[in-house]
């Protein structure tokens, strides 16, 4: 087994509203190795924000962590003090986010604001700092770096601000950097450029990946090891081309199948029927039952566990581990 | 091939300009001809800023045309009064991308289903309209008794299914649907593009399908129009374009998705360098040639016109 | 229309299985303005009080002859600056008239001044605000203007250029508060509307072709509802004051008819000896502010379809 830099264990994180409790992170343990891009698939609301919240203890209010533990290189994020803390944010761990133009502060210099990330961190002069900011603009392939140094965000074209996030997510050298859904916002030839750069980035520097997406395509193109999360829980987890070749859990087999593929004409489109479930509300048995076709009278009233295939493939589901009949 | 095809609407050099300040403007939509054929589903794609929905929404008239003739069967629209053009108006729906954006959150799903109704007075009664309103939302699939409900009370699906149920209302003979799947999540996104489709044969509509979503695209157009800052790059059979794309900038928009296959993912992808130009100052000659590898002098100088080439209509100097 | 059974349907009925008891109860039922009081009456307790509140205030205004054995301006100079008793139960101000009385009769106009001139102020500003901001170019360049000279002039002084122009009187009152108060509204209802104006839902409208007049009193006016019951709320209070500087300067409400800023004010001058006379109507007024504030704040939430029954 590699060597695991992040490793959640039992994570549970609930949002305490005055309607009641929502279970966004319901007991997930996740683990991302050293120098691999470990990807969340899930549709709004299955909880793999929430996930990457919690691990950067950006969790608002009425939400917070209730028990499990976050390990980065063994040591337990959520015993630390809230320096200790800031301190990890940002420095070992660091995070880009979707939409790049709300993440930056728009009367401040791109370069400053970058510059920042690092004098926060770090004992550096300011000369030093700027120095360090522009070698990273290059190696995220922001062209004239000292002319996009002195640029305002709404000066930048939506790449480049993802670039510019990049950079700051990078200066610190972090070990694991998270990226909750970073192309969802741009444009196609844009989001190939990005996720090139996450991908060599990743290769050249050593550093891990947490990549939060959508988006099954990026998933399968960019992740070494994939975890699907569905209403707070982990359903099916493995190695990404166990994963896409051989899905076990309905609910993966379903995205699976409802993706359009470019070389065939297709009359209609195979769906999951019903609608993500309100986390509030969820069933009392498995939370996919409603949606799925293959559902028995057990899902109805019994969590499933997650089933160990073998070879870090997990999914979590009743259907007869032994039958592989049903979807060869 | 496509033949006795009957025109629904067409555009002749279709100019719409933003003015920005007093010299410059954006270039939105730049001399642009197309027909739309009865019945079929045009796809118009492109990144941001290509002018896709600008042209969308110029076509119906919701933006007055810099210059240029707008055809409805044979009327010009472009030309006529707003009392002359109410008429027609009818006959033009929009679906809008953001579900929960496009729908007052202080009306209730009866009212917002019965708002074009209402609007073109087209039912005799309250009763005639609820009765109208019930029976479109047993079309789209959403149940009777959310009748008074408001959309909020909604998730995205949901709420895109009631914008159809709207837009079909008055039974128009065109839809425009902007980017309607986008804001969905991907099981819900099959969904709605399945009722998309079967209300697209039911009621014999003719779709213009604005989309930056190739995949999509694929599933629900018979043409397809892919647009580059503000000018069509290719224009032809879905079929065509997709099994042999031919315009340089088709090929890389086809080559960048991400595909769900990781076996493929090893292969060396050639990626369109820099950033979109802007559509205030686009560059001269043919518009893709500051992205485009294989440009040339005559691109940079000259703008291609489009020409047909391998059974669609392509505009390159290079093919 | 071919119409097979829908599966589609189902998708809904599942998921909104947990809310069906409720749903049940509402089939085929608007939502009617007794159902919005109600639900009002149910979630919030303060604002239920605070209407009942204002509606008491009311009451004792209209009915004040009634209540009271004194005449508002009946002195009894035996019994000057006279602490509560059970004679007077509010005390006595400096003529010796019962303190309880001129409340209530200054209720009268301290209540009108509040709401009434309000209620034009906010007529004016919405209509100029949405048409400003709906229609935009010269229309909103000129309406802007003129709000802005309103907003840059000292309030209270052009609410004295205009009571001494128009004279004294209640109607002088009404009509200079309305024409100070209208120019803020309007630009909130402006702000407004210039964003609700670039929704969606307002776009397609227009691709409907629903007219303009309509598509403000549908889409526009509803809307911008929560922020006019805001503005509605701090407005009244802040008319009651207007009043009272105004009746302190000689030009609003004249002696021996009371007002309550007209109490407050002229109780200072015995603040030491006799505070009752400015806290009895100071603490009046809090009451009825708050009340509005508490009342509008459960308005908001109960008209506000986001919050309903989720």
């Amino acid at each position: 087994m590699e060597e695991k830099l992040l490793e959640i264990n039992h994570l549970k994180s609930y949002f305490f509203t005055r309607k009641g409790v929502s279970p966004a992170v319901d007991d997930v343990s996740l683990a991302v190795p050293k120098g691999k891009i470990v990807g969340i698939v899930g549709e709004s609301g299955c909880g793999k924000s929430m996930t990457a919240k919690s691990i950067m203890d950006l969790l608002k209010y009425p939400g917070r962590i209730v028990e499990g533990e976050i390990l980065l290189d063994g040591k337990d994020l959520t015993k630390l003090s809230a320096r200790e803390r800031r301190r990890v944010r940002g420095e070992d761990v660091s995070m880009i986010f979707q939409e790049p133009m709300t993440s930056l502060n728009p009367v401040v210099k791109v370069g400053k604001q970058v510059r920042e990330a690092i004098l926060t961190h770090q004992k550096v002069d300011r000369a030093e700092a700027k120095r360090r900011v522009l070698e990273v603009f290059r190696q995220v392939g922001i062209s004239e770096p000292e002319k996009r140094y002195e640029c305002y965000p709404h000066e930048l074209s939506g790449g480049l601000r993802q670039r510019v996030m990049i950079a700051m997510a990078m200066v610190c050298r972090p070990k694991l950097m998270i990226a909750d859904e970073p192309t969802t916002a741009l444009d196609v030839t844009i989001e190939a450029q990005i996720l090139k750069l996450i991908k060599t980035l990743c290769e050249t520097t050593g550093m891990s990946c947490l990549l939060i997406s959508h988006n099954l395509g990026v998933i399968a193109q960019m992740c070494d090891y994939v975890y699907v999360m569905y209403a707070g829980k982990i359903v099916e987890q493995g190695d990404v081309f166990t994963l896409f070749d051989h899905p076990r859990h309905p609910y993966t087999q379903g995205l699976l199948a409802s993706i359009i593929h470019l070389d065939e004409q297709r009359e209609r489109l195979s769906t999951i029927p019903g609608m993500v479930p309100n986390l509030m509300h969820l069933p009392e048995g498995c939370a996919f039952c409603n949606r799925c076709g293959q559902a028995m009278d057990c899902c109805r009233t019994k969590k499933p566990e997650l089933y160990d295939l073998g070879g870090g493939h997990a999914f979590r589901c009743f259907l007869p581990g032994e039958s592989e009949a049903s979807h060869a | 091939m496509r033949e006795e095809k009957k025109v629904l609407l067409r555009c002749e050099h279709l100019v719409k300009e933003f003015p920005v300040d007093r010299k410059r403007a954006v270039h939105a939509v730049s001399d642009i001809s197309l027909e739309i054929y009865e019945g079929e589903c045009l796809a118009l794609v492109g990144e941001s800023g290509c002018g896709k929905s600008t042209l969308g929404r110029t076509l119906i008239q919701l933006h007055e045309p810099t210059s240029g003739k707008v055809f409805f069967r044979d009327a010009e629209i472009s030309a006529m009064k707003p009392a002359q053009f109410a008429q027609y108006r009818r006959q033009m729906q929009m679906i809008f991308q953001d579900p929960y954006a496009s729908l007052d959150p202080r009306m209730t799903v009866r009212d917002i289903i019965a708002e074009p109704l209402v609007t073109h007075k087209v039912c005799e009664s309250k009763e005639a309209v609820t009765a109208r309103v019930l029976e479109l939302m047993d079309a789209v699939g959403v149940p009777r008794e959310f009748l008074y409900r408001y959309p909020h009370q909604f998730s995205g699906g949901q709420r895109q299914r009631i914008g159809i149920a709207r837009a079909v209302a008055l039974n128009p003979s065109l839809v425009i649907c902007d980017e309607p799947v986008s804001a969905l999540d991907v099981s819900v996104q099959s969904q709605v593009l399945n009722l998309l489709k079967d209300i697209q044969a039911n009621y014999g509509l003719t779709y213009l399908f604005i989309s930056h979503d190739l995949s999509v695209v694929r599933f629900i157009s018979n043409r397809v129009c892919v647009m580059f800052l503000g000018k069509i790059c290719e224009i032809g059979d879905s079929e065509t374009i997709y099994r042999d794309p031919v315009h340089p900038y088709t090929k890389f928009l086809m080559n960048a998705i991400p595909i769900a296959n990781p076996h493929l993912r090893e292969q060396e992808k050639t990626l369109l360098e820099g950033e979109i130009p802007s559509p205030i100052d686009p560059p001269k000659g043919c518009r893709f040639h500051t992205r485009c590898p294989y440009a040339t002098d005559r691109c940079r100088a000259e703008e291609p016109a489009l020409r047909e080439v391998k059974g669609r209509q392509v505009a390159c100097h290079l093919v | 229309m071919p119409k097979k059974s829908n599966p589609l349907q189902d998708d809904f009925r599942t998921e909104m299985a947990a809310e069906r008891e409720a749903l049940a109860a509402q089939l085929g039922e608007s939502d009617t303005f007794g159902d919005k009081m109600r639900r009002l009456a149910s979630d919030n307790k303060l604002a239920v009080f605070s209407g009942i509140l204002i509606v008491i205030f009311i009451l004792m205004a209209v009915f004040a002859p009634l209540l009271t054995p004194y005449d508002f301006d009946e002195m009894d100079l035996m019994a000057r600056l006279a602490p509560p008793s059970a004679k007077h139960l509010l005390g006595t101000d400096e003529l010796g008239r019962d303190v309880l009385t001129r409340l209530l009769y200054g209720a009268r106009v301290s209540l009108a001044v509040g709401v009434i001139p309000t209620v034009f102020s906010m007529l004016i500003g919405v209509v100029l605000g949405m048409v400003s901001g709906y229609v935009g170019g010269m229309t909103d360049a000129v309406i802007m203007r003129l709000a802005d000279v309103v907003l840059s002039f000292p309030s209270l002084l052009l609410a004295m250029v205009i009571m001494y122009t128009l004279g004294d009187g209640i109607t002088s009152i009404f009509i200079a508060l309305a024409i100070t108060n209208w120019a803020s509204v309007a630009r909130v209802v402006r702000s407004e509307t210039l964003s609700l104006r670039e929704t969606e839902y307002v776009e397609a409208a227009r691709s409907m072709g629903v007219k303009d007049m309509v598509i403000i009193f549908r889409h526009i006016l509803p809307n911008c509802i929560p922020s006019l019951i805001v503005l509605f709320t701090l407005n009244v209070p802040s008319a009651i004051l207007s009043e009272s500087s105004l009746s302190f300067l000689g030009i609003g409400v004249q002696l021996p008819k009371s007002s309550w800023g007209l109490m407050v004010n002229m109780g200072r001058t015995y603040l030491y000896n006799a505070p009752w006379l400015s806290l009895v109507p100071s603490a009046a007024i809090m009451l009825v502010v708050l009340a509005f504030n508490f009342l509008g704040d459960g308005l908001r939430d109960v008209l506000d379809p986001h919050l309903k029954n989720s």
